[in-house]
């Protein structure tokens, strides 16, 4: 255990996703060792971002204004949505350049284990997007492991009396992974080959 | 196949070991406690990413150390494999094959496959359930590794399933003061009971979809272990009744009234006809089917106990002697030769499959009669390669000679 700031420093790191323990300690006396200037900034783009960056009101990704890039562009197909976990799923899925739909970002997965239920993401919000019919596909591209599989079953049954085409990406995605890991030829190709979701 | 190379670092007792390996036989002796069975066991290791010996791995790194590696050189045919596995307990293992990183160690599985003989398996005739259900996934695992992701995914339904059972029950009594109330609660807050219920109906038919997997895999396995085991416990013990074994489901017991037969000849059993009796190709579709309809049966059982009541992982192998289990009936020596009949059973499917796996005999001889003791010699002796371990020389079988090393003292000494 280090004196106090230096410990409290040590543990927000360690709060971060990806830092452990020994990790956090070297980020730490990194930063007390550079030079103050370098701090600073790094202490104002936390700040900037999060007073700047905002969720997007219809799709919840992240955004710079009220909506975002997608949701503002008009030339977007509005008749289908493509569901993700985050928001980094949607900059996978735009490099691959196959799909020119909507975007709904649920913030998660469905996960018991993790005290995640549909209630703790924006299945709602979509349900209200889905309402006035415009919508006629949802593809339901969360990640090809478990809790993404449920997640999409889950969404699949309770949109099931809309009676919209609801798709899945084919398989060809590597099994237990992140979508985000799928290289943008892979997920290119799963976008093309998307499949009938029955459930 | 064969090891043609053991090295050891931090694992177990050794700090590090380097040991030369060949074809045929080769018998590790050394009075107890030197370190004999540390190396079989990181043999076994390889091929199973787990020990005969324990659950977890912590205990298998050395007392002290942060993490231990076994690398093992393998030769099939002309090809050669270096295997290194990286135990980091209470982290992520790594591997690396022929010094590439591989993403999964995983991925490794069925590189390296073996049948390890050891004291632990009279645990397979006289022990839990759980025993005889690891021996069944092992078994499909070294058959096809791809099983290792069946299990794993199957495993995690299972939590997910457990978790949210759990949540439920909370929040139907209230739940607990603090934090975890609050959490229940908020499951239920904006669509009430049904919300959870809903997610369970979603968990219910993964649990049956990779249930069915494994189950439908495990009623293959058992049909084509059971002539194996038979005529390995005849060979055996010669005197004895016949040894079988029949595959008890979860999903046959309890099940509807009078429904102990395939009564709308649909090819499929109602409550108790799913033995190993009917067979072949069970269609997993099917299985998944029964499966989804049992967890509807004991719902509520299962809302009041928070587990889940009825899938593969409650499900068991009953092992039988003539009209009798053996479990609680058999003698001490039967127990004995019905564990060696299915470890044999298991050496024959995978020689079938795919050329002889590894052998390995910790400390088996010792526990045996002289007839079972020449008898598991005779059949063993003509495989690749078989390591063998005993405290005293008189231990090992004469039809067993070959390579000799002495182990003392922290050290592996090639003496013949
Ligand atoms: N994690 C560990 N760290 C250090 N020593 C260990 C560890 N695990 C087991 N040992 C030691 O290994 C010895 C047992 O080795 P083992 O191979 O089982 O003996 P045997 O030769 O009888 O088969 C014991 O002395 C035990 O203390
Ligand atoms: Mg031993
Ligand atoms: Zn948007």
């Amino acid at each position: 255990m280090y004196e106090g700031v230096v410990q409290n420093l040590i543990d927000e790191l360690g709060m971060l996703p990806g830092v452990g323990p020994k990790s956090a300690q070297r980020i730490a006396f990194h930063l007390l060792a550079a030079d103050p200037a370098d701090v600073k900034r790094l202490a104002h783009v936390l700040l900037e971002v999060k007073a700047k960056v905002r969720f997007c009101q219809v799709c919840g990704n992240v955004a710079a204004e009220e909506q975002c890039r997608i949701c503002r562009d008009a030339r977007r197909d509005p008749h289908v949505i493509c569901v993700v976990e985050e928001s980094k799923d949607v900059v996978a899925i735009e490099k691959t350049r196959e799909f020119r739909g909507r975007y709904h970002v649920l913030g998660g997965a469905i996960s018991p284990i993790d005290g995640i239920g549909p209630d703790d993401l924006r299945v709602r919000e979509l349900m209200t997007r889905l309402a006035d019919g415009v919508v006629t596909e949802l593809i339901l591209a969360t990640d090809p492991n478990l809790e993404g599989e449920a997640t999409a079953t889950y969404l699949a049954r309770l949109v099931k009396p809309m009676g919209l085409k609801v798709t899945r990406l084919a398989s060809g995605l590597p099994v237990g992974g992140d979508l985000e890991y799928a290289d943008e030829v892979t997920l290119g190709r799963a976008f093309e080959g998307r499949r009938l979701l029955d459930v | 196949m064969h090891v043609a190379h053991l090295s050891l670092t931090d694992f177990r007792s050794y700090a590090s070991a380097e040991v030369a390996l060949e074809p045929g036989v080769t018998a590790f002796v050394g009075p107890n406690g030197q370190g004999k069975t540390n190396l079989v066991e990181a043999v076994g290791y390889v091929a199973s990413h787990s020990s005969h010996r324990v659950a977890g791995d912590a205990p298998l790194v050395r007392q002290g150390a942060a993490r231990a590696i076994v690398r093992a050189l393998i030769v099939r045919d002309d090809r050669r494999a270096l295997i290194e596995l990286e135990i980091n307990p209470g982290r992520a293992n790594r591997a690396r094959l022929n010094r590439a990183p591989i993403a999964r160690p995983r991925d490794t599985l069925g590189l390296l496959r073996s049948v390890l003989f050891a004291p632990e398996d009279l645990a397979l005739v006289k022990g839990d359930p759980a025993e005889r259900r690891r021996f069944l996934d092992d078994l499909l695992v070294a058959r096809a590794p791809r099983f290792a992701g069946v299990r794993a995914d199957y495993d995690r339904v299972l939590k997910q399933r457990g978790a949210l059972l759990r949540t439920a029950a909370a929040a139907r009594r209230g739940g607990p003061p603090g934090r975890r109330r609050a959490e229940a609660e908020a499951a239920f807050s904006a669509a009430g009971a049904g919300d959870v219920l809903s997610t369970l109906e979603v968990w219910d038919a993964h649990l049956a979809a990779h249930g069915a997997e494994l189950l439908a895999a495990r009623l293959e396995l058992v049909e084509a272990l059971r002539p194996l085991v038979a005529g390995a416990y005849a060979a055996l013990a010669p005197s004895s009744a016949a040894a079988d074994l029949v595959y008890r489901s979860t999903l046959s017991t309890g099940g509807p009234p009078d429904g102990d037969a395939d009564r709308d000849g649909d090819g499929v059993p109602g409550a108790h006809g799913l033995s190993t009796g009917l067979g072949k190709s069970v269609d997993r579709a099917v299985l998944a089917e029964l499966l989804r309809a049992r967890l509807l049966e004991v719902r509520q059982a299962e809302l009041e106990r928070s587990v889940t009541l009825v899938g593969p992982h409650r499900d068991d192998l009953l092992l039988s002697l003539g009209d009798m289990p053996a479990r609680g009936y058999a003698s001490h020596g039967e127990s004995w030769s019905f564990a060696l009949a299915l470890k044999l059973a298991a050496f024959e499917l995978l020689r079938a499959d795919d050329g002889d796996p590894v052998l390995i005999l910790d400390d088996v001889f010792a526990e045996l009669d002289s007839h079972r003791r020449r008898r598991l010699a005779e059949i063993v002796a003509p495989a690749e390669q078989v390591l063998i371990t005993a405290a005293v020389a008189e231990d090992v079988p004469a039809e067993l000679t070959g390579a000799w090393f002495d182990v003392a003292e922290g050290g592996v000494a090639r003496v013949r």
